[in-house]
Protein backbone atom coordinates (compact mmCIF):
# COMPACT_ATOMS: atom_id res chain seq x y z
CA UNK A 1 0.00 0.00 0.00
CA UNK A 2 1.66 2.88 -1.20
CA UNK A 3 0.19 6.23 0.12
CA UNK A 4 1.84 9.03 -1.73
CA UNK A 5 2.48 11.58 0.92
CA UNK A 6 2.11 15.33 -0.38
CA UNK A 7 3.12 17.13 3.21
CA UNK A 8 3.29 20.67 1.62
CA UNK A 9 -0.21 20.32 0.10
CA UNK A 10 -1.76 21.87 2.62
CA UNK A 11 -0.64 25.20 2.51
CA UNK A 12 -1.51 25.65 -1.18
CA UNK A 13 -3.68 28.85 -1.44
CA UNK A 14 -7.01 28.40 -3.20
CA UNK A 15 -9.34 30.88 -4.57
CA UNK A 16 -12.78 31.16 -2.71
CA UNK A 17 -14.36 34.30 -4.35
CA UNK A 18 -12.17 35.17 -7.49
CA UNK A 19 -11.98 38.47 -7.79
CA UNK A 20 -9.68 40.09 -10.92
CA UNK A 21 -9.18 43.80 -11.01
CA UNK A 22 -7.24 45.31 -13.63
CA UNK A 23 -4.93 42.60 -14.22
CA UNK A 24 -4.14 42.29 -10.28
CA UNK A 25 -5.70 38.78 -9.41
CA UNK A 26 -7.33 39.97 -5.34
CA UNK A 27 -9.44 36.93 -4.82
CA UNK A 28 -10.30 36.05 -1.19
CA UNK A 29 -8.37 32.81 -0.38
CA UNK A 30 -8.63 30.19 2.59
CA UNK A 31 -6.25 32.33 4.00
CA UNK A 32 -8.19 36.11 3.50
CA UNK A 33 -10.81 33.40 5.20
CA UNK A 34 -9.00 32.33 8.20
CA UNK A 35 -7.76 35.84 9.05
CA UNK A 36 -11.24 37.52 8.45
CA UNK A 37 -12.50 34.75 10.83
CA UNK A 38 -9.68 35.47 13.33
CA UNK A 39 -10.99 39.11 13.39
CA UNK A 40 -13.92 38.59 13.96
CA UNK A 41 -13.30 36.03 16.77
CA UNK A 42 -10.49 39.03 18.71
CA UNK A 43 -13.68 41.32 17.97
CA UNK A 44 -16.16 39.17 19.27
CA UNK A 45 -15.05 37.88 22.51
CA UNK A 46 -13.37 41.64 23.51
CA UNK A 47 -17.06 43.38 23.11
CA UNK A 48 -19.42 40.61 23.71
CA UNK A 49 -17.32 39.58 26.60
CA UNK A 50 -17.08 42.38 28.49
CA UNK A 51 -20.82 44.03 27.62
CA UNK A 52 -21.80 43.60 31.52
CA UNK A 53 -18.93 44.63 32.42
CA UNK A 54 -19.29 43.04 36.02
CA UNK A 55 -17.08 43.97 39.01
CA UNK A 56 -16.61 40.39 39.69
CA UNK A 57 -16.31 39.03 36.11
CA UNK A 58 -17.56 35.83 34.25
CA UNK A 59 -15.64 33.35 32.60
CA UNK A 60 -15.69 34.84 29.26
CA UNK A 61 -14.82 38.35 30.81
CA UNK A 62 -12.27 36.90 32.70
CA UNK A 63 -11.14 35.51 29.67
CA UNK A 64 -10.84 39.22 27.59
CA UNK A 65 -9.41 40.64 30.93
CA UNK A 66 -6.47 38.22 31.50
CA UNK A 67 -5.82 38.97 27.80
CA UNK A 68 -5.74 42.77 28.24
CA UNK A 69 -3.80 42.47 31.55
CA UNK A 70 -0.96 40.53 29.69
CA UNK A 71 -0.45 42.80 27.05
CA UNK A 72 -0.54 45.32 29.00
CA UNK A 73 1.82 44.54 31.02
CA UNK A 74 4.49 43.73 28.88
CA UNK A 75 3.62 47.25 27.15
CA UNK A 76 4.14 48.64 30.57
CA UNK A 77 7.31 46.90 31.26
CA UNK A 78 9.38 46.57 28.26
CA UNK A 79 8.17 49.88 26.21
CA UNK A 80 7.96 52.54 29.46
CA UNK A 81 5.13 53.51 31.94
CA UNK A 82 3.96 56.42 30.00
CA UNK A 83 4.05 54.72 26.49
CA UNK A 84 0.57 53.41 26.53
CA UNK A 85 -0.36 54.79 23.70
CA UNK A 86 1.38 51.61 21.69
CA UNK A 87 -1.37 49.37 23.72
CA UNK A 88 -3.64 49.22 20.97
CA UNK A 89 -1.44 48.02 18.10
CA UNK A 90 0.38 45.35 20.48
CA UNK A 91 -2.60 44.23 21.66
CA UNK A 92 -3.71 43.94 17.95
CA UNK A 93 -0.86 42.03 16.74
CA UNK A 94 -0.84 39.78 19.31
CA UNK A 95 -4.57 38.47 19.59
CA UNK A 96 -4.28 38.43 16.04
CA UNK A 97 -1.52 36.15 15.78
CA UNK A 98 -2.55 34.08 18.60
CA UNK A 99 -5.92 33.74 16.90
CA UNK A 100 -4.43 33.13 13.33
CA UNK A 101 -1.79 30.43 15.02
CA UNK A 102 -4.52 28.66 16.99
CA UNK A 103 -7.27 28.36 14.01
CA UNK A 104 -4.37 26.85 11.69
CA UNK A 105 -4.67 24.08 14.18
CA UNK A 106 -8.16 22.97 13.68
CA UNK A 107 -7.76 20.37 11.36
CA UNK A 108 -8.34 20.70 7.86
CA UNK A 109 -8.38 24.30 8.35
CA UNK A 110 -5.63 26.81 6.73
CA UNK A 111 -2.64 28.15 9.21
CA UNK A 112 -2.49 31.95 7.43
CA UNK A 113 0.45 32.59 8.98
CA UNK A 114 2.43 30.20 7.39
CA UNK A 115 2.56 32.08 4.45
CA UNK A 116 5.49 34.75 4.56
CA UNK A 117 3.86 37.53 2.52
CA UNK A 118 1.43 37.64 5.39
CA UNK A 119 4.22 37.40 8.48
CA UNK A 120 6.33 40.07 6.04
CA UNK A 121 3.63 42.23 5.93
CA UNK A 122 3.31 42.20 9.79
CA UNK A 123 6.63 42.24 10.47
CA UNK A 124 7.15 45.39 7.95
CA UNK A 125 4.48 47.21 9.76
CA UNK A 126 6.92 46.62 12.98
CA UNK A 127 9.63 47.92 11.48
CA UNK A 128 8.51 50.80 10.22
CA UNK A 129 6.25 51.70 13.29
CA UNK A 130 9.78 51.59 15.43
CA UNK A 131 11.72 53.59 12.31
CA UNK A 132 9.37 56.01 12.08
CA UNK A 133 8.84 56.54 16.08
CA UNK A 134 12.17 56.56 16.73
CA UNK A 135 13.02 59.16 14.12
CA UNK A 136 10.11 61.70 14.68
CA UNK A 137 11.13 61.10 18.61
CA UNK A 138 14.57 61.74 17.92
CA UNK A 139 15.49 63.44 14.91
CA UNK A 140 19.31 63.05 14.18
CA UNK A 141 19.65 61.68 17.44
CA UNK A 142 18.02 58.18 16.91
CA UNK A 143 21.68 56.94 14.56
CA UNK A 144 22.79 56.78 18.31
CA UNK A 145 20.80 53.53 18.38
CA UNK A 146 23.41 52.23 16.34
CA UNK A 147 27.00 53.17 18.42
CA UNK A 148 26.91 51.53 21.32
CA UNK A 149 28.58 53.11 24.80
CA UNK A 150 32.18 52.82 25.78
CA UNK A 151 33.29 51.49 22.98
CA UNK A 152 36.97 52.28 21.65
CA UNK A 153 37.18 54.15 18.81
CA UNK A 154 38.76 51.84 16.31
CA UNK A 155 36.30 48.93 17.18
CA UNK A 156 33.38 51.08 15.95
CA UNK A 157 34.56 50.68 12.57
CA UNK A 158 33.82 47.53 12.57
CA UNK A 159 30.67 47.47 15.11
CA UNK A 160 28.47 49.68 13.72
CA UNK A 161 28.01 48.52 10.25
CA UNK A 162 27.51 45.09 12.18
CA UNK A 163 24.82 46.87 14.44
CA UNK A 164 23.18 48.48 11.20
CA UNK A 165 22.97 44.61 9.52
CA UNK A 166 21.25 43.73 12.59
CA UNK A 167 18.48 46.59 12.77
CA UNK A 168 17.80 46.23 9.05
CA UNK A 169 17.24 42.26 9.16
CA UNK A 170 14.98 42.81 11.78
CA UNK A 171 11.62 43.00 9.82
CA UNK A 172 12.94 39.15 7.94
CA UNK A 173 14.09 37.68 11.55
CA UNK A 174 10.64 38.44 13.15
CA UNK A 175 8.96 37.06 9.80
CA UNK A 176 10.62 33.80 9.30
CA UNK A 177 10.74 33.37 12.65
CA UNK A 178 7.13 32.86 12.42
CA UNK A 179 6.47 31.81 9.31
CA UNK A 180 9.62 29.06 9.77
CA UNK A 181 7.96 27.75 12.75
CA UNK A 182 4.43 27.43 11.58
CA UNK A 183 5.45 25.92 8.05
CA UNK A 184 7.90 23.34 9.97
CA UNK A 185 5.62 22.49 12.66
CA UNK A 186 2.25 22.07 10.19
CA UNK A 187 4.88 19.71 7.94
CA UNK A 188 5.90 17.60 10.57
CA UNK A 189 2.43 16.77 11.69
CA UNK A 190 1.64 15.93 8.23
CA UNK A 191 4.70 13.97 7.87
CA UNK A 192 3.96 11.64 10.65
CA UNK A 193 0.38 11.33 9.89
CA UNK A 194 1.62 10.09 6.22
CA UNK A 195 3.56 7.33 8.20
CA UNK A 196 0.63 6.76 10.77
CA UNK A 197 -1.78 6.23 7.09
CA UNK A 198 0.83 4.05 5.49
CA UNK A 199 1.35 1.79 8.23
CA UNK A 200 -1.14 -1.12 9.59
CA UNK A 201 -0.71 -1.94 13.69
CA UNK A 202 2.03 -0.34 13.56
CA UNK A 203 0.23 3.12 12.98
CA UNK A 204 -0.07 3.39 17.33
CA UNK A 205 3.66 4.96 16.74
CA UNK A 206 3.60 7.68 14.45
CA UNK A 207 0.03 8.24 15.82
CA UNK A 208 1.51 8.59 19.63
CA UNK A 209 4.35 10.95 18.42
CA UNK A 210 1.97 12.75 16.39
CA UNK A 211 -0.20 13.62 19.32
CA UNK A 212 2.83 14.78 21.39
CA UNK A 213 3.78 17.12 18.04
CA UNK A 214 0.10 18.02 18.34
CA UNK A 215 0.40 19.18 21.67
CA UNK A 216 4.09 20.75 21.30
CA UNK A 217 2.36 22.94 18.18
CA UNK A 218 -0.33 24.24 20.36
CA UNK A 219 2.61 25.55 22.72
CA UNK A 220 4.47 27.00 19.83
CA UNK A 221 1.06 28.48 18.38
CA UNK A 222 1.12 30.56 22.06
CA UNK A 223 4.56 31.11 22.27
CA UNK A 224 5.48 32.29 18.22
CA UNK A 225 2.15 34.77 19.32
CA UNK A 226 4.02 36.01 22.53
CA UNK A 227 7.36 36.70 21.18
CA UNK A 228 6.09 38.51 18.22
CA UNK A 229 4.46 40.79 20.46
CA UNK A 230 7.28 41.32 22.94
CA UNK A 231 9.88 41.64 20.67
CA UNK A 232 7.82 44.69 19.03
CA UNK A 233 7.54 45.76 22.33
CA UNK A 234 11.47 45.56 22.93
CA UNK A 235 12.31 47.60 19.83
CA UNK A 236 9.78 50.47 20.16
CA UNK A 237 11.49 50.37 24.24
CA UNK A 238 14.85 50.94 22.14
CA UNK A 239 13.31 52.90 19.94
CA UNK A 240 12.33 55.86 22.55
CA UNK A 241 14.57 55.35 25.22
CA UNK A 242 17.74 54.29 22.40
CA UNK A 243 19.59 52.39 24.88
CA UNK B 1 25.80 16.20 -10.86
CA UNK B 2 22.26 17.43 -11.70
CA UNK B 3 20.26 20.41 -10.53
CA UNK B 4 18.13 18.02 -8.59
CA UNK B 5 20.74 15.99 -6.58
CA UNK B 6 22.62 19.01 -5.87
CA UNK B 7 19.50 20.64 -4.52
CA UNK B 8 18.50 17.84 -2.38
CA UNK B 9 22.34 17.51 -0.89
CA UNK B 10 21.86 21.31 -0.27
CA UNK B 11 18.75 21.00 1.50
CA UNK B 12 20.25 18.06 3.76
CA UNK B 13 22.84 19.97 4.68
CA UNK B 14 21.39 23.47 5.52
CA UNK B 15 19.50 21.38 8.10
CA UNK B 16 22.75 20.64 10.56
CA UNK B 17 21.65 24.11 11.34
CA UNK B 18 19.17 22.37 13.58
CA UNK B 19 22.33 20.85 15.83
CA UNK B 20 22.86 24.57 17.08
CA UNK B 21 18.86 25.18 17.84
CA UNK B 22 19.24 22.06 19.73
CA UNK B 23 23.10 22.93 21.93
CA UNK B 24 21.08 26.28 22.28
CA UNK B 25 17.61 25.29 23.12
CA UNK B 26 19.54 22.90 26.17
CA UNK B 27 21.17 25.86 27.29
CA UNK B 28 18.12 27.86 28.00
CA UNK B 29 16.73 25.73 29.77
CA UNK B 30 19.23 24.40 31.80
CA UNK B 31 20.01 28.15 32.90
CA UNK B 32 16.44 27.74 34.08
CA UNK B 33 16.54 24.88 35.64
CA UNK B 34 19.97 25.59 37.33
CA UNK B 35 18.32 29.80 38.48
CA UNK B 36 15.23 28.53 39.64
CA UNK B 37 16.94 25.59 41.94
CA UNK B 38 19.04 28.04 43.27
CA UNK B 39 16.25 30.67 44.20
CA UNK B 40 12.59 28.74 43.53
CA UNK B 41 11.18 32.30 44.43
CA UNK B 42 12.66 33.88 41.54
CA UNK B 43 10.39 31.48 39.24
CA UNK B 44 7.81 33.36 38.36
CA UNK B 45 10.56 36.67 37.01
CA UNK B 46 13.06 33.82 35.40
CA UNK B 47 10.12 32.10 33.07
CA UNK B 48 9.08 34.67 30.56
CA UNK B 49 12.68 34.98 29.76
CA UNK B 50 13.63 31.72 29.35
CA UNK B 51 9.96 31.20 26.78
CA UNK B 52 11.58 33.75 25.38
CA UNK B 53 14.91 32.51 24.84
CA UNK B 54 13.59 28.94 23.97
CA UNK B 55 11.41 30.92 20.97
CA UNK B 56 14.83 32.90 19.45
CA UNK B 57 17.08 29.86 19.85
CA UNK B 58 14.63 27.82 18.49
CA UNK B 59 14.28 30.71 15.91
CA UNK B 60 17.81 30.64 14.92
CA UNK B 61 17.73 26.66 13.51
CA UNK B 62 14.24 27.46 11.78
CA UNK B 63 16.43 29.68 9.70
CA UNK B 64 18.46 27.25 8.23
CA UNK B 65 15.49 24.86 7.76
CA UNK B 66 13.94 28.27 6.06
CA UNK B 67 17.03 28.11 3.63
CA UNK B 68 16.35 24.62 3.34
CA UNK B 69 12.87 24.97 1.26
CA UNK B 70 14.46 27.94 -0.30
CA UNK B 71 17.07 25.65 -1.90
CA UNK B 72 14.29 22.55 -2.88
CA UNK B 73 11.57 24.71 -3.88
CA UNK B 74 12.60 28.10 -5.25
CA UNK B 75 15.91 27.74 -6.55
Amino acid sequence: MAIELHPLEQFTIARIVPIHIGGLDLSYTNAALVMTIAVVLVTVLTVVATRSAALVPGRWQSVAEMLYEFVADMVDTNIGHGERRFFPFVFTLFTFILFANLLGMIPYSYTTTSQIIVTFALAAVVFILVTTVGIVRHGFHFLSLFVPHGVPKLLLLLLVPIELLSYLIRPFTLSIRLFANMLAGHTMLAIFAGFAASLGILALFPTAINAMLIALEFLVAVLQAYVFAILTCLYLGEAIQLH
Amino acid sequence: MDVASAKLIGAGLACVALVGAGIGIGNVFSALINSVARNPAAQGQVQPFAFLGFALAEATGLFGLAIAFLILFVF
